[in-house]
């Protein structure tokens, strides 16, 4: 047994673990963070996809002994305090992107990840960027269109309400994300 | 749970190759997205790992020497080969080729030394790095060696790489990028998340009137069981204009290859594949060095 020390979720965390875990076993198995879902656990379909230091990382292939003080960020730790959705959560109810569910947990934190570039991106380059992940039920379209919108209100010219860009920036702070220049 | 009988995290180069040698089943794992795959599907049950995992201050980065040279880390995401500047300004066709395998997220794990240590034909940095002529430096408690690139395959899967040897660096000399413009062309059914199906990279420098071929590297992945450079097709072409060149390679090209048949394709749409391909490279190329076709 080794002890891992890192923060999730903005929050300080020792746990336990196996150095024959994957940082998904621990996640979901240790510290009951279940919105990261054990697809493939190959590589392949991006349903474990969590943010380490800011970046999406497929967390099956990826041994919690590598783990060791990163900042990790899971769909838990998007909502606010008072239970309100992310902005990025809301624009996939919105968008009626979400159908079985098992895929978007992922597809969530990689949109977290696009957003907190600070910038807008072509449905093409959205579609590159999302393109790690696998979706049986809805055909992408609603998915992509989420992202789209979300990172228009949020990166783009027009207005956004100040609660929006309040939440995703409280978000981003949790991640470790960093705007590129 | 992986099936792993050990993992020991290496705290320096030296401290990997130490452990490499005293463990004689121990096997490096970097990014892991082969080795754990392999763990995963039983061929590496009970792996021994050393980990150089956390060794970015020896193993990760592209940097330019004072002499031109290109240096790359060999634990270097591919999405930070894609992203360097030096490599964008120097050997843009490589950070290109590293813009292609899996998804985004399998581009923050895998390392272009893994791709290389791997030596899939298939890998998509293999036909880019034969074409510049990468030299690969390796160390283990016996020393320090360089091979260059079109010495290092074996076969399918294999490289004369020692179980107990580290690549610490992936060089390309400045006249072999100097001058050239590339394109590195990956044909699969998919744009994300699939296999080469063929990979095919070609560099030229054309001469002042931009429209002669002065020189050519072609080299493919997956035309045959190793990564490999079409030298005679090469030759045939030096001194061409780029239009002539461009009917004539395709075939010069099938010449040396020898695609098999897998469950992804046939021998024969490999073939088809081979010579399209290296047409469609060599115009491409041309093109991005200023010709007009
Ligand atoms: C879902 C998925 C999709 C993929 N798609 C592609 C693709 O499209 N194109 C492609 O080319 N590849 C693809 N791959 C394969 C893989 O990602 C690459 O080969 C990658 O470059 C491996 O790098 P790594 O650091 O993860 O290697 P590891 O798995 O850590 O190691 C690979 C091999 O190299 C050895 N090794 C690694 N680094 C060193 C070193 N510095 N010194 C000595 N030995 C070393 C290891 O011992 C092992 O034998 C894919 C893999 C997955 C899981
Ligand atoms: S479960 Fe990790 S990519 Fe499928
Ligand atoms: S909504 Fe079911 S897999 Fe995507």
């Amino acid at each position: 047994m080794r002890i891992l020390k890192c923060t999730i979720n903005g929050k300080p965390v020792q746990v336990g673990y196996d150095p024959r875990e994957s940082l998904l076993d621990t996640l979901r198995n240790r510290l009951h963070l279940t919105s990261v879902k054990r697809g493939c656990e190959v590589g392949e379909c991006g349903a474990c996809t969590v943010l380490i230091d800011g970046v999406a990382t497929d967390s099956c292939l990826y041994l919690t002994d590598w783990a060791q003080g990163t900042t990790i960020l899971t769909c838990e730790g998007l909502q606010a305090a008072d239970g309100s959705l992310n902005p990025v959560q809301q624009a996939f109810v919105d968008d009626f992107a979400v159908q079985c569910g098992f895929c978007i947990p992922g597809i969530i934190m990689s949109a977290v990840e696009i957003v907190g570039t600070g910038k807008t991106y072509t449905r093409d380059e959205l579609r590159k960027m999302l393109s790690g992940h696998l979706c049986r039920c809805t055909g992408y379209q609603n998915i992509v269109g989420a992202v789209e919108d979300v990172v228009e209100e949020i990166n783009g010219t027009g207005a956004c309400s100040e609660e929006a860009r309040a939440a995703f920036a409280a978000v981003a702070q949790k991640a470790r994300l960093v705007a590129e220049e | 749970m992986y099936d792993i009988e050990s993992l020991y995290e290496a705290t320096s180069v030296a401290d990997a190759c130490r452990a490499l040698a005293e463990d004689p089943q121990a096997m490096v794992i970097a990014g892991g997205t082969d080795v754990l795959v392999k763990v995963r599907s039983g061929k590496f049950a009970g792996a021994h790992l050393v980990s150089i995992h956390g060794l970015h201050d020896e193993l990760d980065g592209v940097e330019l020497a004072p002499d031109g040279t290109v240096e790359i880390g060999p634990i270097t995401w591919f999405h930070h080969v894609t992203t360097s500047p030096v490599a964008r300004e120097r050997v843009l066709t490589l950070a290109e080729a590293c813009d292609t395998p899996g998804g985004p997220q399998l581009r923050v794990s895998g390392t272009i030394g893994g791709n290389v240590c791997n030596a899939a034909t298939s890998a998509d940095t293999a036909s880019t790095l034969v074409a510049y002529g990468a030299l690969l430096d390796l160390q283990s408690v016996r020393g320090t060696r360089t091979v260059p690139i079109t010495e290092w395959y074996t076969g399918p899967g294999r490289c004369v790489r020692e179980r107990d040897e580290v690549l610490v660096k992936i060089r390309i000399p400045r006249e072999n990028y100097e001058g050239f413009t590339g394109h590195y062309f990956k044909y699969g059914k998919r744009r994300a998340l699939e296999i080469a199906t063929m990979g095919c990279c070609c560099l030229v420098k054309l001469a002042d009137d931009r429209r002669t071929i002065d020189d050519i590297r072609l080299a493919f992945g997956v035309a045959a069981p190793t990564p490999i450079r079409t030298r005679g097709a090469e030759d045939a072409v030096r001194g061409m204009d780029v239009a002539e060149a461009a009917e004539k390679v395709g075939e010069l090209a099938l010449a040396e290859c020898h695609p098999r048949d897998s469950w992804r394709a046939s021998k024969e749409f490999r073939e088809q594949l081979i010579r399209e391909m290296s047409r469609r490279s060599l115009l491409e190329a041309a093109r991005k060095g200023g010709a007009e076709v």
